[in-house]
């Protein structure tokens, strides 16, 4: 656990976790998340939780943002609130 | 679908090496990182990439519901299959020892723990690439 790494990426997972619930467009949102879901599996992975971060790294990056996209594909991209 | 040969050959050339992988993920998963859960999706994503490079219709005609389903329902049978064998043999469920001690064979929890993980991983592919179709395509042939 180096500590500086840790800082800053918990500091990034936040802003990124925070911006994917205030943007407008719903891609920019699903982008977003990705990131989010990236920073989380090396997260995990310097937790020596190799197995959550390879979880995360192929449901949470992979997986959920093809479904979004898909979704947003088939619907309207900005959300009206 | 546009027309485009590098990310077509691009993606012919990589899919067999992300299938590899994935199965190399899965049988790796008693001793190391992985899984059937994580290879299934693995080999799931493979099937996307094709679905991105080369359509839905070119994908959809090679695969059709009625496999995906019997892959889930035969994936789902070897898990429980082996976990109620192990309650057959006087053992709790999925306890490999006991199924070993039964048959008195050594080294078989091993194969045990890759045929269940085998069978996981068929379950969780045949499941995402069965809402990947629902949901990326455009609704015809959804039986």
């Amino acid at each position: 656990m180096i500590w500086a790494l840790d800082f800053a990426l918990l500091l990034f997972m936040i802003i990124c976790a925070t911006a994917a619930i205030t943007v407008k467009d719903l891609l920019h949102a699903t982008i977003v998340l990705a990131a989010y879901s990236l920073i989380m599996t090396v997260l995990w992975a310097e937790m020596n939780a190799v197995d959550v971060a390879f979880t995360e790294a192929t449901v949470g990056a992979g997986i959920t943002t093809v479904l979004f996209i898909a979704a947003i594909a088939r619907t309207r991209r900005s959300s009206s609130d | 679908m546009m027309e485009n040969v590098v990310i077509r050959t691009v993606s012919r050339l990589a899919v067999p090496f992300i299938q590899i992988f994935a199965l190399y993920v899965i049988v790796h998963g008693a001793s190391g990182a992985g899984g059937g859960f994580q290879g299934g999706v693995v080999f799931a994503a493979s099937f996307i990439l094709m679905i991105i490079a080369f359509g839905m219709p070119n994908v959809r005609r090679r695969i059709d519901n009625r496999g995906i389903m019997w892959l889930s329902v035969i994936g789902i049978a070897i898990y429980a299959g082996i976990g109620f064998l192990a309650l057959l043999m006087g053992g709790n469920f999925l306890e490999y020892a006991a199924i070993e001690a039964a048959l008195g064979i050594p080294h078989l929890h091993g194969i045990l723990i890759d045929l269940v993980e085998a069978g996981i991983g068929i379950a969780v592919m045949a499941a995402m690439v069965s809402i990947i179709f629902d949901i990326a395509g455009n609704g015809e042939e959804s039986s």
